[in-house]
């Protein structure tokens, strides 16, 4: 395909628009199909054919944010969005249509939900249908890629990257253009493109809302990267618990291939790229580099000491480029709109945005896109509604397990890499648990380890033996059972599994004890001295009963 | 023939690399001891019990000699009060996680975790015993794989892999779950890639896999046979 | 100058770190004359003293009798050892620990009796859960592992206790 042809896509795109007098968008993100958006849809659908009504178009598309108050469904062009919609509600909508919108099913668009966010990785999420190629190429996909391999050399490429100062969104936030650069410079006949999309961490649904929402914009990000490295095959190492993804992702692949999008000569060009997908079997430890690429070979997923790094011999030895589905995702617009246009959004050291999975103690809870900088309480009062019913607020988690829990102390504080590194978080993939006075932290620190202990690979002793020990001291803190001494026994081995593990998941996994520790010290004691939950989560036997 | 040479500091002294040496390489060939567990010469390093770690200066973090080579002019640190209570630290963890009773193990008195504790100063196990529930498998003709002796250390993987090329040893399960199984987590003496070669027996740093028919402290490892091995297999290729 | 008060407990173990300690042999003189053993199953003695410098404990912590021991010796010695690899790591005694207390006794007093196969119910103390350390359940001032630690092991040590010194940490000592 090439760049006169991917304009006569879009304009038959926008003739056929033309005759749609409206259009009913259907979330059909997992969150809203869980709660019934694919019966919503076909409900919709029959409605409109049983009224014999023109020009009324049913579709489904992706992630409309809100997940909260799913199933959502989006009117075009009056731009009304109803939430909690059921298919009972069906002939209610259509009935409305041109006219008064259903008032009882009205979710206002005034909302600082909707108004403080800022759409890049999420510009097409429940705008176009991911299961057409045609809807993404309309709204400028591939643009960038077909610019770029016709006008454009790799170098300049990876030029803009760096210029854009984007930081990968997988966790550790190392500059992408950088890694780019490596990857790019690194000798070998062959080089591969991975796509991290192995989320793990409880809570955090941004790749999947991606992948689910906007399948093509990954393959475009990752066939830049592949002009720009130098690569001819790329990897989507996905969740198969993500089984909504995958199958718009390999329908994505499909068309793109059908389309010369992927494939041999590119857009008319020399360039060569392909896709293929590659499954995780639910292990949280595949999200680590090393431990993916042994996956995709077919091995036991474990991590393997760095360096060398995969930009130098990843997988099959060769150089190999990783980075996570938000990076991709954020690669398309930065070449179209250029490098200097990205880091003009966000803050000195963080640029553009960031997804999150907003959950928890929050009342607004799905996906949000905001600019780098924005401080906490933006996120969680004015976004994401405040706590509900009348709680006060307590912590903010980020990072999964291997982040921390940020206090009240630092709502303030802008969300960015270096700030959350500073209070002993970090930025993480883009999970957001919000945690009111109900929860206990002791008990949240447990949670946390206790999902470190069950996805250690096993591979390091102080990763292995260290979370299962760390676990069974923060149950006993929590059942009231521990001592002082099984305290500092406690901090001892966070210290020794964050400093002697082998991989981020060990050296990461005492985070959510250190920060709960640090901020929240006095439900700890609460625990030990007075055998007291002042949450009244824990259960704390008496010690007559413990020896019993 | 022209090598590469870098030199470095270890523990303020200088010494030399070749091409290809790791840390670890440099210091036992100057007589600077670090403890090991899972490496053994002739196997790859995989870095994973992390005895080895090491301080380099101006670096953040600590790195497995066994796997880091070095670079010019880097100042390592073998030994430091840190170090040693890591080392400690991972030494009683190993204790802590299995059933490790020295007196009754046949390999008392030749066992690396042993000599290991011994040398670190480890008098007693300050994190809580795990005491978990496990198997004890002799359905081999002539060894057998006891799993309360196992620090999963994957020597026994990488030597049936690597050296004898019959992979009948690997790991399953996943962090304190983690096993040692033969073929597809069948019994040892049922394996049908199994040549009983007995060299995972030999490389076993414990009294995991040990040779029938040896009482307390009888069974002594010979692994003298795998550099040796190593060499006749590289020059073949 | 006083004798430093110096007592010998035997928990859950097989006495061979007692006998480790009669290995001392001759040098047993030269500690004798230095010492008041004022309570040990070696001399008659049926209360566990105030005010004991010393005590040397053999043994795990299996049963709630040995419990009641160690806290109460605890409360009464200024410095407490742990002798052996049973009061250092549990040991042998340790090894009933992958089995529950009922599986366990019905083992030992139903499946493998000869003669009146119970349970008994009076007498014999109620075992622990399990059989620990006694690190896990007082403070423990010296370890000395082994099974048994060498006579030459615990006479350095204990010489060096008399002597007003805490025994030098990097002598070697090893479990098993």
């Amino acid at each position: 395909m090439i760049p006169d042809e991917l304009k006569a896509i879009t304009d038959a795109e926008t003739e056929a628009s033309a005759k749609v007098r409206c259009r009913l968008n259907v979330c059909m993100a997992a969150g809203c199909q869980s709660c019934h958006g694919d019966k919503v849809l076909k409900a919709l659908q029959a409605e409109v054919a049983s009224r014999k009504l023109e020009g009324v178009e049913v579709r489904g598309v992706g992630c409309l944010g809100l997940c909260a108050e799913g199933p959502l469904v989006l009117v075009d062009p009056e731009h009304v969005l109803y939430q909690r919609v059921q298919a009972e509600d069906a002939a209610d909508i259509v009935a409305a249509l041109g006219g008064k919108p259903v008032k009882r099913l009205v979710c206002s668009l005034e909302t600082p939900f909707f108004k403080r966010q800022k759409f890049i990785v999420l510009e097409n999420s429940g705008k176009i249908n991911p299961e057409r190629l045609e809807d993404y190429v309309a709204h400028r996909g591939y643009e960038a890629l077909a610019t770029c391999l016709t006008e454009r050399q790799p170098p300049e490429v990876v030029a803009e990257v760096l210029a854009s100062g984007l930081r990968g969104r997988g966790g550790a936030g190392f500059p992408t253009g950088l890694k780019w650069q490596m990857v790019a410079k690194a000798a070998g006949p062959k080089k591969y493109i991975i796509c991290n999309g192995d989320e793990g961490d409880p809570g955090a649904f941004m790749d999947r809302s991606v992948l689910e929402s906007d399948p093509h914009r990954v393959l475009e990000g990752m066939a830049l990267a592949g002009y720009a490295v130098g690569a001819d095959h790329g990897y989507v190492y996905v969740r198969a618990e993500y089984p909504l993804a995958v199958k718009r992702l390999n329908n994505a692949i499909k068309q793109a291939q059908k389309a010369g999008l992927l494939g041999p000569s590119i857009c008319d060009t020399a360039f060569t790229f392909n896709v293929e997908v590659r499954l995780g079997a639910g292990a949280f430890v595949c999200g680590e580099e090393t431990a993916l690429i042994a996956s995709v070979e077919g091995r036991r997923g474990q991590p393997r000491p760095r360096p060398p790094f995969p930009a130098e011999a990843g997988l099959w030895g060769c150089p190999t480029l990783i980075n996570n589905v938000e990076t991709f995702a954020n690669i398309p617009p930065i070449m179209r709109e250029g490098g200097k246009w990205f880091a003009g959004i966000g803050t000195e050291k963080s640029k553009g945005t960031k997804v999150f999975a907003l959950a928890g103690r929050v009342c607004n809870t799905g996906l949000i896109e905001v600019p780098m900088g924005i401080t906490l309480r933006e996120i969680i009062f004015d976004i994401g509604g405040g706590i509900p019913e009348g709680r006060k607020f307590k912590a903010v988690q980020t990072g999964g397990p291997s982040g921390g829990c940020i206090p009240e102390q630092f709502l303030d504080m802008p969300v960015d890499y270096d700030s959350l590194a500073k209070v002993g978080s970090i930025m993480g993939s883009g999970g957001m648990i919000v945690m009111d006075e109900s929860s206990c932290m002791v008990d949240v620190a447990k949670f946390f380890m206790e999902f470190c202990r069950t996805e250690s690979c096993g591979k390091c002793v102080p990763c292995r033996v260290g979370t299962a020990q760390m676990h069974n001291l923060l149950s006993s803190i929590c059942a009231g059972t521990a001592t002082m001494d099984d305290l500092a026994l406690l901090e001892r081995l966070c210290d020794t599994v964050k400093f002697t593990s082998l991989c981020g998941l060990g050296q990461s996994s005492p985070n959510p004890v250190l920060t709960t520790l640090r901020y929240f010290r006095h439900e700890y004691l609460a625990h030990i001295t007075d055998k007291r939950c002042p949450a009244g989560v824990c259960n704390i036997h008496s010690l007559a009963e413990v020896h019993a | 023939m022209s090598t590469a040479i870098i030199t470095f500091i270890i523990d303020g002294r200088d010494v030399s690399a070749r091409e290809g040496q790791t840390i670890l390489d440099v210091a036992r060939e100057n007589d600077i001891p670090i403890p090991t567990l899972c490496s053994l010469q002739g196997l790859h390093p995989v870095g994973a019990c992390r005895v080895c770690l090491v301080e380099i200066k101006n670096t953040p973090k600590l790195l497995p000699a066994c796997v880091t080579r070095p670079s010019e002019g880097m100042e390592v640190i073998t030994d430091s009060e840190r170090l040693r209570q890591y080392r400690k630290t991972i030494t009683e963890m190993l204790f802590s996680e299995r059933n490790h009773v020295c007196a009754v193990c046949v390999s008392n008195g030749h066992c690396e975790l042993q000599s290991m504790a011994e040398n670190l100063g480890v008098t007693h196990v300050r994190v809580p015993y795990l005491y978990p529930r496990l198997p004890v498998d002799a359905t081999h003709a002539r060894f057998t794989v006891d799993h309360n002796r196992c620090i999963l250390c994957s020597r026994c993987v990488r030597v049936c892999d690597e050296v004898e090329g019959a992979h009948t040893w690997d790991m399953q399960g996943r962090g304190v779950d983690c096993r040692v199984i033969t073929d597809l987590k069948q019994p040892w003496g049922t394996s049908e890639s199994c040549t009983s070669c007995g060299k995972c027996v030999h490389v076993c740093p414990t009294g995991a896999l040990t040779e029938k028919g040896k009482a307390v402290a009888e069974m002594v490892k010979r692994t003298q046979f795998l550099p040796y091995l190593k060499t006749m297999r590289e020059s073949w290729s | 100058m006083s004798k430093v008060r110096v007592a010998t407990v035997w928990l859950d173990g097989c006495s061979g770190c007692h006998m480790s300690f009669l290995d001392m042999d001759e040098r047993l003189l030269a500690v004798a004359g230095m010492i008041d053993l004022v309570y040990s199953p070696l001399v008659d003695c049926k209360v566990f003293p105030e005010q004991v410098d010393l005590t040397i404990v053999e043994g795990a912590v299996s049963n709630e009798d040995d419990l009641h021991k160690v806290l109460h010796v605890r409360q009464r010695t200024k410095l407490l050892m742990a002798l052996g690899d049973c009061a250092v790591t549990s040991n042998v005694p340790g090894m009933r620990n992958y089995f529950t207390r009922d599986d366990l006794l019905r083992r030992a007093y139903v499946e493998n009796a000869q003669v009146n196969p119970s349970i008994p119910t009076e007498v014999i103390p109620p075992l622990l859960p399990k059989s620990r350390p006694v690190h896990e359940f007082v403070k423990v001032d010296i370890f000395l592992p082994g099974c048994p630690p060498h006579a030459d092991l615990i006479f350095k040590t204990v010489a060096d206790l008399l002597e007003g010194r805490l025994p030098d940490s990097t002598q070697k000592a090893r479990f098993g």
